[in-house]
């Protein structure tokens, strides 16, 4: 077994809030603290961490230039983590090393440790597709294949193996009617994808994702190229699918991570400069930092 | 002074542009000029499905479906040899080569475009016939085989630069978007990359033939110049460009032979470029569904 019993106490001067839940729970034993930790959402308890995931000391390197350095962060199950910070903080690169991506650049190295599950990701042995299949990702442009709507999410389930085409019919009315598009496609499942609007396009995707019934779900950016109606629509979108899934999402836009988080990470230049509950970091953030990002003079 | 510079600069380049306008005009222009009386002598249809091609006898026959056939066989032979070899090419630099590797092999690949057709016409003539004439016991090794193995081979970097052209339009998203959704690398190649990347593709494969079937010194050193329906693809052949290049110098101007010579040049013409227009046609379609411009 491969599970952390470390507490996650080192790069605490920079992650001042790493590992918010034990913090939150010794600090502030109010009720909605309490009602985490029973939920196992307290992320440390016994010195184990129980965060669905969790980053230990990662420092990342595009060559030799650093791009994150010492970031501990959990992400709690059934909970919507929003990274923010200015362009350049970090907060793109830190998302994709949830479900490997990062392993595709060249010349780019890993220091430290990412949990899925008490798991290292990283270990030898793992494989890659079963984490890329577990913490699926919706990315910042929508990236619907050259194909029909009913072959783009029918791909995920044949690569892993799935041929039986009643299951893969069952399967694509779910996942489209989870991402809130089945209304608007029931009738073009045969079209070219790339005919959808953009709104459409991303919420596409959204159900590409979850038809290879992902637990964790990484959104990158997924509004920045989108319209305020189709932005609202992926928000709500996010709101009902953390029921079912752990999402991670990073965003710009800072009211966006106060309307959809329910713990933000605020990062600038590659370190985790504070997390906690989004209430909190909005309203009380601990670090000067967060509060001037927050109130517009930087970023 | 300025604005006269300006319109000097105007005028000059519009100059040179619509330059090549009037040359492609002026070559149809000749070619239907000197190619059409040919029918003064012959029919539309026995010219092309006539089959026999002796314009120099008495009475001359000048039926071309011999020449055709040649051209034809001699097309589809070095297809079979240019199309794999060169989308292989493209797929090894694009996906599989290393940054080492396709420092050699690309530069390579390049430089193989670059040696001038006679060169390759001397090295099928002068290695490959003997060689392939020894192996396989034939008469010649100057024969349609041999003209479709050294016009494969020339026809490589035409391909595989085109074709790498196409995988390289392939965005980055969808192989990102297929890796996320945990495709291995085969998959991801061979159920994204190249369907995404398979109009292109096949415009590759189209101006790669378009290469060939205008190619003309090469075929008349090596494809043995028998105007004869080629019984096997081991037969000697005369494909309709090495036809014009070799008889163009005899014809006496403004003779039958010599319409006919034209003749031949406007059905090559029209053959390339309706084979240039579908590969026109694909690529446009191909930009549109990548959602590039347009």
């Amino acid at each position: 077994m491969d599970i952390d019993i470390r507490p996650v106490r080192d790069g605490i001067k920079e992650a001042s809030d790493g590992n918010a839940g034990r913090n939150e729970s010794t600090a502030r034993p109010n009720d909605r603290a309490n009602q985490f930790r029973s939920a196992k959402n307290g992320a440390v308890s016994n010195g184990v961490n129980l965060a669905r995931m969790h980053s230990q000391n990662v420092n990342f390197y595009y060559g030799k230039s650093r791009a994150l350095s010492n970031v501990n962060m959990n992400i709690h199950e059934n909970k919507v983590t929003a990274i923010i910070g200015p362009s350049g903080c970090g907060k793109s690169t830190f998302i994709r090393l949830l479900n490997r991506m990062n392993d595709l650049i060249a010349n780019s190295r890993l220091d430290g440790k990412i949990f899925l599950d008490g798991k290292d990701i990283n270990a030898p042995g793992v494989d890659v597709v079963d984490i890329r299949r577990r913490v699926g990702m919706v990315f910042q442009k929508p990236n619907p294949f050259p194909k029909t709507i009913l072959e783009n999410i029918s791909y995920g389930l044949e690569i892993n193996g799935r041929k039986d085409s009643g299951f893969i019919r069952h399967k694509v009315i779910e996942s489209l009617e989870k991402a809130a598009l089945w209304n608007e496609v029931k009738n073009r499942l045969n079209d070219n994808a790339l005919g959808l609007s953009g709104g459409q396009q991303q919420r596409l995707c959204i159900a590409r994702c979850l038809a290879v019934e992902p637990e964790v779900i990484l959104f990158d950016e997924p509004c920045a190229s989108l319209d305020p109606i189709s932005t609202k629509k992926i928000e709500e979108l996010i709101l009902e699918l953390k029921k079912e899934y752990t999402i991670v999402i990073v965003t710009h836009n800072m009211q966006q991570a106060a309307r959809v988080s329910d713990y933000t990470a605020f990062m600038y230049l590659g370190q985790l400069v504070e997390f906690g509950q989004t209430e909190k970091v909005f309203t009380v953030p601990k670090q000067k930092q967060t509060e001037e990002y927050l109130s517009g003079k930087f970023g | 002074m300025r604005k006269i510079k300006e319109s000097i600069y105007k005028w000059l380049f519009t100059i040179t542009a619509f330059a090549s306008l009037a040359f492609l005009v002026g070559i149809v222009i000749v070619l239907f000029k000197e190619g059409i009386p040919i029918l003064k002598y012959i029919d539309f249809f026995p010219f092309i499905f006539g089959e026999s091609w002796y314009p120099t006898y008495e009475p001359p026959d000048y039926g071309i479906l011999p020449l055709i056939a040649a051209s034809f066989w001699v097309t589809i032979g070095a297809m079979v040899i240019c199309v794999p070899l060169g989308i292989g090419t493209a797929l090894y630099l694009h996906e599989l080569a290393g940054e080492k590797q396709r420092a050699v092999l690309k530069p390579t690949v390049e430089l193989l475009a670059a040696i001038p057709s006679i060169v390759f016409g001397f090295f099928g003539m002068i290695i490959v016939a003997p060689f392939i004439q020894r192996l396989l016991n034939i008469p010649t090794g100057l024969c349609a085989f041999t003209a479709s193995l050294v016009l494969g081979i020339m026809a490589i970097p035409a391909v595989s630069s085109i074709a790498e052209d196409a995988l390289s339009f392939v965005p980055r998203s969808f192989k990102e978007a297929s890796f996320a959704l945990g495709a291995n690398r085969w998959q991801t190649l061979t159920k994204v990359v190249i369907p995404a990347a398979g109009s292109g593709i096949s415009t590759s494969i189209i101006l790669g033939m378009s290469r060939i079937v205008g190619e003309t010194m090469t075929v008349l050193m090596v494809s043995g110049g028998a105007a004869v329906i080629p019984k096997s693809f081991f037969s000697p052949v005369r494909p309709m460009t090495s036809t014009i290049a070799a008889e163009m110098g005899e014809a006496v101007m403004g003779s039958a032979h010599y319409n006919a010579l034209f003749a031949i040049g406007l059905l090559l013409f029209l053959i390339t470029l309706v084979i240039n227009l579908i590969a026109e046609i694909i690529s446009r379609k191909y930009r549109l569904k990548l959602g590039l411009n347009r």
